[in-house]
């Protein structure tokens, strides 16, 4: 990274590529975005349940989110992109987290943490939701009931892996790019 | 009909056997929890009479049980449970009054406790129970294209509705 070693280089290369050796480093763009946005989820608690307080265990400093670069939490769908819902949903709240999911900007992600969230877990009756997929669509699912600050870190990095394995072109607008 | 135990009831609530004496059905003492079963009929006047004369402040919530399936047998199905709590004398006393099957209605109480509204609207939209003159009987719970009242023992217990039309989640 310093200049002394420049003397190592071949002598061909011009002196600004030459000095491009040492400060520069090449990578596909899509990687270099993916990278970037894996690294700084915002995410945005949608908590209803005991899920809830297990994330905030997961935010604060024993387990410490931000290790991840996922400690920016917000309260406001238009500054966040990974919307966590944490706990139960029932029928009648659907429409609103559809519209909480709307109002985010792409890219987003969601994570159905917990298994009322994940399939309705043990409310197999009048009023929940059989899991939030109905509705939006789920990237990740967590299971526990509650799951651990470890499970939900876990689920922070499948998603992380998901992420850095995706494109960064919107899927509705991929047919403009290969004209297909 | 059952021999009441008026030395108890006028121990805890002086004045209230006297007042009401033709219509109450059942007194019972658990552990110091009093509860009278009295007649539908009267509920207004036996609330507005412990609210004034008893000190009776709060009505802490009012629910309804579906006895349908019970052992023993109780004399309806229905029955609505009123409990109050007296901040100035520190006591607690439940009132529970049995309502038919066919014709589950009683009066509402929301003009002597403002809370009693939503409790009424809550035992409606889970138990199908009328609260006459309820100024806005509707579903609190249950969203707004949901059919009968799932707490009710014949209602399946995986009866799950789904919501078609997202406005009317809110009845908006």
């Amino acid at each position: 990274m310093t200049s002394g070693t420049s003397t190592n280089q071949p002598s061909v290369l011009p002196p600004v590529e030459a000095e491009s050796r040492n400060i520069a480093f090449t990578t596909r763009l899509e990687d270099f975005v993916n990278w970037g946005r894996k690294n700084s989820l915002w995410p945005l608690p949608f908590g209803t349940a005991c899920c809830a307080i297990e994330y905030m265990a997961t935010v604060s400093s024993h387990y410490d989110i931000s290790r991840f670069g996922a400690e920016v939490v917000r309260f406001s769908p238009r500054q966040s992109d990974c919307l966590l819902v944490l706990g139960t949903v029932v029928e009648k709240m659907g429409p609103i987290l559809r519209e909480i999911y709307d109002q985010m900007l792409e890219p987003k992600w969601v994570i159905a943490v917990g298994v009322c969230a994940s399939s309705g877990g043990f409310y197999r009756a009048y009023h929940v939701m059989q899991g939030i997929d109905e509705i939006v669509p789920v990237d990740v699912y967590v299971p526990g009931c509650p799951p651990t600050p470890e499970g939900i870190i876990y689920g922070m990095m499948k998603l992380q892996e998901k992420i850095s394995k995706g494109g960064i072109v919107r899927a509705r607008d991929r047919h403009k790019l290969t004209g297909k | 009909m059952p021999e009441i135990d008026t030395s108890l009831l006028e121990n805890k609530l002086p004045g209230f056997s006297k007042e009401f004496s033709g219509e109450i059905l059942e007194v019972r003492d658990y552990h110091g929890d009093l509860t009278v079963v009295m007649s539908p009929k009267i509920i207004r006047k036996a609330l507005s009479f412990l609210k004034t004369q008893l000190n009776f402040e709060v009505l802490l919530d009012v629910f309804a049980m579906d006895y349908s399936k019970f052992e023993p047998v109780t004399p309806e199905r229905f029955s609505v449970i009123y409990n109050l709590y007296s901040l100035s004398r520190k006591r607690r006393v439940r009132l529970k009054l049995y309502l038919n099957e066919q014709n589950p209605e009683v009066d509402s109480v929301h003009d002597l406790y403002a809370s009693a509204n939503w409790f009424e609207r809550e035992a409606w939209d889970l138990f199908g129970i009328k609260f006459l003159d309820h100024p806005h009987l509707t579903r609190i719970l249950c969203h707004n294209e949901f059919e009968g009242h799932p707490l009710r023992k014949d209602y399946p217990s995986d009866g799950y509705q789904q919501l078609r039309k997202a406005s009317a989640s809110l009845g908006l």
